[in-house]
């Protein structure tokens, strides 16, 4: 037993000064998807149908390629940050939930990369 | 678990409507979070040429995956309304109990129009049949 006590223990090891960064994140993500997530949704109703061609040159036109990565990377910010929460309420297990955080976050960075990739593939009309 | 004081967690609040809308909210997230994954490869598939689109257009049109899409229209919609209220929150609004149980109806008739929409809109025999 410890004749320390308990506010002696803390002392000195002095705050992460960070607690709010994951917050305003996802403060921010959440905001920003909100035009990104309705643009999404409303520019896949406009298409008449969802055969390749009609795709392909969906993705050609405007924006469309720009949204889609600017989507595609903001809701993998989101989501990431969010299932961290999940795992951190729910999983107790040390090991399991330090697995899972790293599981969650090298597949968020995996998917986002390999969307982009796609979507500049397909804009710059490149077979690479 | 270790012998800590812990900060009050689900088993100790009593089950009301407006606990129902936090916990959803969490699920709703945890669909996208889904649908996302769905999302990457389509989009992959679209960039590897037509053979493997088709090829993914065929696993993406089952019948089953209907339900898929359902689920995720449905998770879209009540994300995007839950979300917002809890930026309203965020600003330190709507925190009273009153005002809280009466968005919570809000959000709850809001998106269920709106998944209602989502449905007719993307799920009707019409949509997509190229």
């Amino acid at each position: 037993m410890s004749l320390r006590s308990p506010l002696g223990r803390v002392l000195g090891r002095g705050a992460a000064k960070e607690g709010v960064h994951h917050w305003w994140l996802q403060r921010l993500t959440s905001i920003a998807l909100v035009p990104l997530s309705i643009g999404f949704v409303v520019s896949l109703l406009a298409l008449p149908a969802l055969d390749y061609s009609t795709l392909i040159a969906w993705v050609r036109q405007g924006g469309t390629a720009l949204g889609l990565i600017l989507f595609v990377l903001v809701a993998a910010r989101h989501s990431q940050l969010g299932l961290r929460v999940v795992i951190e309420d729910y999983v107790h297990t040390v090991g399991l939930k330090t697995l899972a955080l790293v599981l969650v976050d090298f597949s968020h960075v995996v998917g986002a990369a390999a969307a982009v990739l796609a979507v500049i593939k397909i804009a710059s009309g490149g077979r690479w | 678990m270790p012998e800590r004081p812990l900060s009050p967690f689900l088993t100790v609040y009593k089950f009301k409507y407006t606990l129902a809308t936090s916990i959803l909210n969490r699920f709703a997230g945890l669909i996208l979070s889904a649908g996302l994954v769905m999302l990457v490869y389509w989009l992959v598939a679209l960039a590897s040429g037509v053979r493997a689109y088709a090829q993914a257009r065929a696993l993406l049109s089952l019948g089953v995956m209907k339900f898929l899409y359902a689920a995720l229209l449905a998770a879209f919609a009540y994300h995007l309304i839950a979300g917002m209220r809890h930026l309203v929150w965020d600003t330190g609004r709507g925190l009273e109990k009153k005002t809280a149980e009466r968005s919570a109806w809000v959000i709850a008739c809001v998106s269920i129009v709106l998944t209602l929409i989502l449905l007719y809109c993307f799920l009707r025999p019409a949509a997509y049949t190229q």
